[in-house]
């Protein structure tokens, strides 16, 4: 009987001990960077529909942030919207639709950029999730994925993304691509293996925005 | 890559090395006979001492163990069956308290009717007087010889007189007869009591007479049990199976009923836990938060039947006096209602929560708000409070089939145990018999490779003592084997 006694309250123990763990480790972290330089503004359309389908798919306890990309956009002064959805779902989806109306009144206002910063971004990103202490960390380029730095800007250094999910969403092609795809599928290269440097657990494009959404997130 | 080559003799001549190394390698088993088939003997011996020794084992084990199952089989028959006799004294108690103890009434009152119908009956006796004798004065007259007015008068005025008292009698007599039908038609009240109270009585003989079939069958069974016979057994074992799939299958029923219990509350308790909590991977603390619920109400359904007497699986439950099994069992019954009431408010917070998610879902996709019907809309809600609150008290059952569960289980289990054993012992007992013969073929077998020493050994043997020597030392082997 005593013995009997023991096991369970070792049990309940160690039940209790998982569940004083780090829970934020099974959380998503998502970090949206929009592309907002030169013909690209026009896809603004397509981003806040992915970004619909972020806060239709993230659960509470889970962080997303939307910034834009601009010339210089290692700063926080470029992130559109971010939260950290409460534990409970009630508050949770308020806080979806408060995002959501923060999104769509940036959506109406855009304007566009001479020059796209994306390594300022992803390193902007990256302070961000880490802050967020997510278990899964994931870092989505709406763009097409052509750096154009202005005059003065820094970025050919090595960066971190030391357990990073990075996804390039709509990746269109640019006009040169099409006489010379290489071009494109090129830039593509140099991207994955910077960011696969960079120590990024994975690298995914996805160009099928209607059928191939669930890549963006991985799985728990 | 082994090289074959640094075996050979002579490498440039295979044939001739490989005979050189086969003749060699004949020798050397030929010198090591005998202490071979002495391995050969002995690790055969010792597989088969073995493999017997655990094969007995597994019967003594096996037969132990159905011993042991049996008495526990029988204590528990045993037990059921005394409580059934039990139960079938009471109902009987209950007969003879509630309605053998009219009887002294139901007696009395039939005397009384009886005493009542006697008397009617004695006052039917009554006849009323006869006639006077006018036949007697008639027949005097009417032997009067001489005729005359005078008799002739007489007579008449007789005759009158006689009408007028035979009129008067005949309408005494039918007054009488009325009283009397009158009488006869106030008994048959009293007959249909009487009836009655005899059908009554009769119908409760009826019962008595039915449980004391029931307690005869218990009795008959209980007799059994307690003298161990073979059918008895048999008939309890049986049973425990049928028991067991019957069990088995309400309580497959009744964790469809949980499972359902479980997906309503699950998401609500996120509300109350936070959905971002996780046990382990894959495993919401909401999750088994909601689980816990349920554990909870079974727990508190189990002790509510405890507290009931219905189940028995805690005897400290059983064994306690009356007044703290009664707050036991109000305290089971409150916490119940309790979980109940909590759980159907779940239910109708997951209600809001889906109606807010698929709102979002709508704003999300830019979709207009679909036009709601309040009663329709309000259906599902009710159903899933009314299933919030009832489902708790359901589970609350499945103890009775719990019950029955583990005490079918253990004797279920305890006879696959024992034929397992059985079986196990007889693939033992095979075995060892196995490489008992074994051994014997083994040794062929070597002697096969060392053939031709051998018939050379025979034939010098032969040659120095004769054939007979041969013979008996062909004979002494067969004899140690067959020993």
């Amino acid at each position: 009987m005593n013995k009997c006694l023991t096991i369970l309250i070792l049990s309940f123990g160690l039940v209790s001990l998982g569940a004083c763990g780090d829970n934020r480790m099974y959380n998503h972290g998502v970090y949206m960077l929009v592309d907002t330089s030169g013909t690209y503004a026009r896809e603004m359309g397509k981003a806040v529909k992915i970004i619909s389908y972020l806060l239709a798919t993230l659960n509470p306890g889970d962080s997303l942030a939307v910034a834009k990309v601009e010339t210089r956009s290692f700063t926080e002064k470029d992130i559109v919207a971010k939260v950290t959805f409460d534990k409970r779902p009630s508050q949770a989806t308020s806080q979806k639709r408060a995002f959501k109306d923060k999104v769509q009144s940036f959506a109406k206002d855009i304007k566009g950029s001479a020059y796209t910063d994306i390594t300022g971004g992803l390193i902007q990103g990256a302070e961000y999730l880490n802050e967020t202490k997510s278990g899964i960390k994931t870092i989505v380029i709406f763009s097409d994925m052509q750096e154009e730095l202005s005059k003065g800007t820094i970025r050919d250094f090595p960066i971190s993304l030391d357990g990073f999910r990075v996804v390039a969403l709509n990746v269109t092609k640019l006009g040169t691509d099409n006489a010379d795809p290489r071009l494109y599928l090129d830039r593509l290269a140099r991207w994955e293996a910077r960011v696969r440097k960079a120590g990024a657990t994975e690298w995914v494009v996805v160009n099928d925005l209607e059928n191939n959404l669930e890549s963006i997130l991985a799985t728990r | 890559m082994v090289n074959w080559n640094s075996w050979l003799f002579w490498p440039d001549n295979a044939a001739l090395s490989v005979f050189a190394l086969g003749l060699l390698a004949t020798l050397f088993l030929y010198a090591a006979r005998a202490p071979m088939h002495g391995i050969i003997h002995s690790t055969c011996a010792l597989v088969s001492h073995a493999t017997r020794f655990v094969a007995r084992w597994l019967f003594v084990a096996a037969d132990n163990m159905r011993l042991r199952n049996q008495s526990v089989l029988l204590a528990h028959g045993q037990e059921s069956e005394a409580v059934l006799i039990e139960r079938e004294f009471e109902r009987v108690g209950d007969i003879v308290r509630k309605d053998m103890q009219e009887f002294p009434a139901l007696q009395r009152k039939m005397l009384e009717e009886a005493t009542r119908m006697e008397d009617d009956y004695r006052k039917c006796g009554i006849v009323p007087p006869p006639p006077p004798e006018w036949v007697t004065a008639l027949e005097s007259v009417a032997q009067i010889k001489s005729g005359g007015d005078i008799p002739r008068k007489l007579l008449e005025d007789m005759s009158k007189s006689i009408q007028k008292i035979h009129d008067k009698t005949i309408a005494e007599f039918r007054r009488s007869y009325e009283d009397r039908h009158k009488i006869l038609n106030a008994i048959q009240p009293s007959w249909r009591t009487v009836e009655k109270l005899m059908g009554e009585m009769d119908k409760k003989m009826v019962t008595l007479q039915t449980n004391a079939k029931q307690m005869d069958v218990h009795m008959g069974k209980f007799e059994g049990i307690r003298a161990k016979d073979n059918k008895t057994e048999h008939a309890l074992t049986m049973s425990s199976f049928v028991q067991l799939a019957i069990s088995s299958l309400v309580m497959v029923i009744a964790v469809g009923g949980a499972f359902i219990n479980y997906k309503l509350i699950a998401l609500p308790m996120s509300e109350m836990v936070g959905a971002s909590d996780y046990i382990m991977s894959n495993l919401k603390t909401s999750d088994v938060a909601a689980l816990v619920i349920i554990l909870m109400e079974a727990s508190m359904g189990l002790f509510l039947l405890e507290s009931l007497r219905i189940t028995q699986l805690f005897p400290r439950i059983a064994s306690m006096d009356d007044r703290m099994r009664r707050k036991l069992m109000i305290a089971s019954l409150v916490f119940l209602t309790i979980l109940a009431a909590i759980e159907s408010s779940l239910a109708l917070m997951r209600d809001m929560l889906i109606a807010d998610k698929t709102s979002l879902m709508r704003d999300l996709a830019s979709i207009a708000p679909a036009a709601s019907d309040g009663v329709l809309t309000s259906i599902p809600m009710i159903g899933q409070m009314v299933m919030g609150f009832v489902l708790p008290f359901a589970l609350a059952f499945v103890a009775i089939p719990f019950e029955n569960m583990v005490h079918s289980l253990r004797t279920v289990a305890g006879v696959f145990l024992v034929q397992s054993m059985r079986g196990l012992g007889v693939i033992f007992k095979f075995a060892g018999l196995l490489f008992k013969r074994l051994a014997t073929v083994l040794e062929m077998a070597y002697d096969v490779t060392i053939v031709v020493p051998l018939m050379v050994e025979r034939w010098v043997v032969a040659m120095r003592t004769g054939p007979s020597a041969v013979a008996e030392e062909v004979e002494l082997p067969k004899q140690r084997r067959a020993a």
